[in-house]
């Protein structure tokens, strides 16, 4: 067991609270930095794609498990990144300027969304940004003149002053690109949670009413959260345009809202930890699952609705016995050890808690 | 003559979105939570159907085969409640709509490798015949559908309006504690309500069957059924009714009407705008929280 | 001129007066509690100064400004912190974010500034940790820092709610029954507390109390309510020696 002996608040405000932490992040760090080397083209492939699905989890994650609004329309945003960054290159903006742009743009839009949707709630804010992501896909098609419509997009080299960077030709180019990005969102998530903001957040996310009684504007605040939570997004939905090569109306459909959310909710809803656990998941799961296949029912065979279907188990066993999602599982698993052979079984009881609804009558 | 054939078709379809729509309210009646799978529900339905009654399968005759289905599905719907979503008592909704969109998920899958992913359809005694009124076609099965839809929408009001199970069922949502310790068995009324709400899913499912093919696929129609809700307000049955049929009827006007690709919008748009403008629905309830 | 002054405020719900042409005011620095049976419009009459609550009528002013012309959230901006009857913390929080939550009001960083952490927002979060660190020790909530509300016992999460309140910094404080649901020497504690922050913080304490002793011990002035409305005002052992109080509380023929 660590003992933390603090000597200023600063302890508290920095990013890593001690030297071990900070050299186990130091390490990965190092690692991820040092993975091209380290194997092959197509595993680089699929940690990249981890990577983005994680940013992309980031986003969604500031919006539902730090502000507590559910959206399922989230897919609608990756695409506007993605559509966004591609056409801003194509009237000839240079990608460095194009791309925070892409996120900039996307947050915007986020808001303008934010501002009638946010005033719903629970499950009616749910159905609202389920109806988004189903519009999206039509108003892709309606577009068509910028859009590229059902024929789709494919999205032009990326050049950052003459420096080239390709997804296929130089995976690990590409894998430097988005592990920057990621690093970045990191921070800025990190940065919003230890600042006055992202207290809010968690204010309006457990009590209106009392954040209202403290200050907490909760319209102004939503609103934030789904603004930042796009441009998170956007850059997510770009990065993925470049990754699959090609993208249309249907790239960016409603499973792929409903799979982020799954996802966030399996690598545990509220920690940054959570998306990229998740994000591995969602990355792997299709492998696993096709070497699986090959292995029983032999190669060739398709089995439509597989992947979904085993992912909605595996959230299903994690929502009724691990709600804290595998973050929770690994904070037990490393409370147990550090506090070995004290732990208690019932350390992480849950609360008996009965609803009481917010309704009238 | 054009107006009102589409007027009728829309009307049947209608009906099948304010069956769904029927059970979302169910739920939300008495635990304020939302199955986002009721559409996959009565896909399960009709094929439950189809399996007892068609032929190549039990060959059981419709008339036997369908109140059994309806009984199936509501102790289906009773043994989820049992084993999966008793689990999340008091919870937050957010919880509930992430879990019944993945059992949705597995419902389809599941469906899929039990009865393939060819569109079927059910050997139904109401496909049989169209009526011929004026120069208005009217399948047997559309006319069947409105029907039962409005009988069993009246039935359930009225369920929920008169009786003391209704009642409690209601009072169960508002304050479940309060309804616990007024001695109303707040788990196993949350149970029953998942049964009425299967067994509706089966009628719905029934009926889609007759009118035409089904696929694991089916369940999507969900969606549809949401905007019915939401535009009908979540809390009304009657109101869920009337949503389905506002949808219904609004497909085939702006498919006729509307330039292509305009018309898949409406139901959509319009969900948004009431929305937007009626936050809580066309037949609204109060929100507020007291504190 | 009195800091809080409410004049004729009338409240129905319905058909149903809560609050019923209720006039009170209360000075700076002294202890103003209101009593009244279940239904009385207490929790009413604070949810009017909160915003909560739009009025039919009447006239609510703080140190000067008219409370009507502002929204909920600003309320707090004033200086006007308050707790609630069923405790409202910020369940998934440490204690230590949740009386951040209460420097909401001073902060002065931008959304920009805060993605970047500038070291003006490192110094800002210094200072709002050290008014917290003052809270903490006044109420000697040291041991539960950095506890999560949800697994802390009810009397603890009492103390919090009345810490994050104090940490905004207050002019009035709104105490919406302190004492309910506490042990005998929580309430106790409670009454040294309230004593302090109006003796050491100056802070201008408005409650609503069922516990009689609490009230006795620490208000300078009580208003008793019934029905929304008035039924008597003055220091507590007049209020308390007055027959229509005793009546309200114990039923006619009591007297």
């Amino acid at each position: 067991m660590r003992i933390h002996f603090k000597t200023s608040y600063h302890h508290d405000i920095r990013l890593f609270p001690d030297r071990w932490t900070l050299c186990v992040y130091g390490a990965l760090l190092a690692l991820a930095f040092a993975l091209p080397y380290l194997i092959g083209e197509f595993y680089l492939g699929e940690v990249t794609n981890v990577l983005i699905w994680a940013i992309a989890g980031l986003g969604l994650m500031l919006l539902t498990g730090q502000t507590g609004q559910a959206s399922l329309g989230h897919a609608a945003f990756l695409a506007i990144g993605c559509y966004a960054n591609t056409i801003l290159i194509e009237q000839g903006v240079p990608f460095i300027i194009a791309f925070p742009l892409a996120g900039v743009i996307t947050g915007f839009v986020g808001l303008l969304i934010a501002i009638p949707v946010l005033r719903l709630h629970g499950i009616y804010l749910a159905i609202a940004t389920i109806a988004l992501s189903v519009l999206a896909d039509d108003i892709i098609v309606l577009t068509e003149h910028w859009s590229g419509g059902v024929s789709g997009k494919f999205p032009e080299m990326i050049t950052i002053f003459g420096f080239e960077i390709e997804r296929w030709s130089m995976p690990s180019r590409f894998y430097y690109l988005v592990l920057v990005v990621t690093i970045i969102c990191t921070l800025f998530y990190r940065n919003l949670l230890r600042s006055p903001l992202g207290r809010a957040f968690a204010a309006v996310r457990d009590s209106e009413v009392s954040a209202t009684a403290m200050g907490v504007h909760i319209a102004r605040t939503k609103g934030k959260a789904f603004g930042l939570s796009c441009m998170i997004t956007g850059w997510a939905g770009a990065l993925m345009g470049y990754y699959a090569g090609t993208f249309n109306n249907e790239t960016f459909s409603l499973v792929i809202s409903i799979t982020l959310l799954m996802m966030i909710v399996i690598g545990g809803l509220g920690s940054i930890h959570g998306a990229f656990f998740g994000a591995v998941v969602v990355a792997f799961l299709p492998q696993a699952l096709s070497i699986l296949k090959d292995n029983v029912v032999g190669s060739g065979v398709a089995i439509p609705g597989l992947e979904t279907g085993v992912f909605g188990l595996i959230l299903i066993m994690f929502i009724l016995f691990e709600p804290m999602g595998i973050y929770g599982r690994w904070l037990k698993i490393r409370t147990w050890f550090e506090l070995f052979p004290f732990a208690r079984k019932d350390m992480f009881r849950r609360q008996k808690s009965y609803l009481k609804t917010e309704r009238l009558r | 003559m054009e107006v009102l054939q589409l007027l009728v078709s829309g009307l049947a379809n209608g009906c099948v979105y304010g069956l769904i729509a029927l059970g979302f309210v169910l739920i939300y009646k008495a635990t304020e939570a939302v199955n986002f799978a009721q559409g996959d529900f009565m896909m399960i339905g009709a094929f439950v159907s189809l399996g007892l009654t068609n032929a190549e399968h039990m060959n059981l005759p419709f008339w036997v085969a369908a109140p059994l289905t309806i009984s199936i599905m509501a102790v289906f719907g009773y043994l989820l409640d049992l084993f999966v979503l008793r689990h999340l008592f008091g919870q937050n909704q957010t919880a509930v709509v992430i879990l019944t969109i993945a059992m949705g998920f597995v419902l389809r899958f599941i469906a899929g490798i039990i009865w393939g992913h060819e569109p079927q359809t059910l050997e139904s005694p109401l496909a049989l015949g169209d009526l011929h009124i004026g120069g208005v076609v009217l399948g047997m099965a559309d006319v069947a559908i409105i029907v039962v839809t409005f009988l069993l929408t009246w039935f359930l009001y009225q369920f929920f309006q008169r009786t003391k199970l209704g009642l409690a069922m209601q009072a169960a949502s508002q304050n479940q504690m309060a309804a616990y310790f007024m001695g109303i068995p707040v788990k196993r009324v949350q149970g029953l309500i998942w049964g009425l709400s299967g067994a509706t899913a089966a009628v719905a499912g029934i009926l889609f069957a007759s009118k035409g093919a089904i696929d694991p696929n089916a369940g999507l129609l969900g969606i549809k059924a949401f905007a019915a809700a939401v535009i009908g307000g979540f809390g009304s049955l009657p109101g869920a009714l009337a949503g389905g049929l506002i949808v219904g009827v609004i497909e085939p006007f702006a498919a006729r009407y509307l330039a292509a690709g305009y018309s898949q919008i409406a139901p959509y748009a319009l969900l948004l705008a009431v929305l937007i403008f009626r936050p809580h629905g066309l037949f609204s309830q109060v929100r507020v929280k007291k504190v | 001129m009195s800091l809080l002054e409410i004049n004729n405020a009338t409240l129905k719900f319905g058909g149903v007066v809560a609050v019923n042409d209720l006039s009170f005011s209360v000075e700076e620095g002294e202890v103003y509690a209101i009593v009244g049976p279940n239904g009385a419009g207490k929790s009413t009459a604070f949810n009017l100064i909160s915003r909560f609550y739009e009025p039919f009528a009447g006239t609510f002013t703080f140190d000067g400004n008219n409370l009507l012309e502002r929204d909920a959230d600003q309320v707090a901006d004033l200086g006007i912190a308050r707790t609630f009857q069923n405790i409202e913390l910020f369940e998934h929080a440490t204690v230590l974010q949740n009386l951040l939550v209460g420097r909401h009001r001073h902060r002065k960083t931008t959304l920009l500034e805060e993605m970047f952490f500038t070291p003006r927002v490192r110094r800002e979060e210094e200072r709002h940790r050290e008014a917290v660190e003052e809270v903490i020790d006044f109420l000697d909530l040291q041991p539960y820092r950095n506890k999560m509300i949800a697994g802390l016992p009810y009397g603890v999460r009492k103390v919090v709610e009345l810490g994050r309140a104090l940490a905004s910094k207050p002019r009035l404080l709104l105490l919406d029954e302190p004492a309910s649901g506490l042990s005998v020497e929580e309430t106790q504690d409670m009454r040294w507390w309230i004593d302090d922050i109006r003796k050491q913080m100056g802070i201008t304490v408005l409650m609503v109390e069922h516990d009689m002793g609490l009230v006795s011990g620490v208000s300078d002035r009580v208003l008793a309510l019934a029905d929304g409305a008035k039924l008597a005002e003055g220091t507590p052992a007049e209020v308390q020696a007055n027959p229509a109080v005793i009546e309200a509380y114990l039923g006619a023929g009591a007297v």
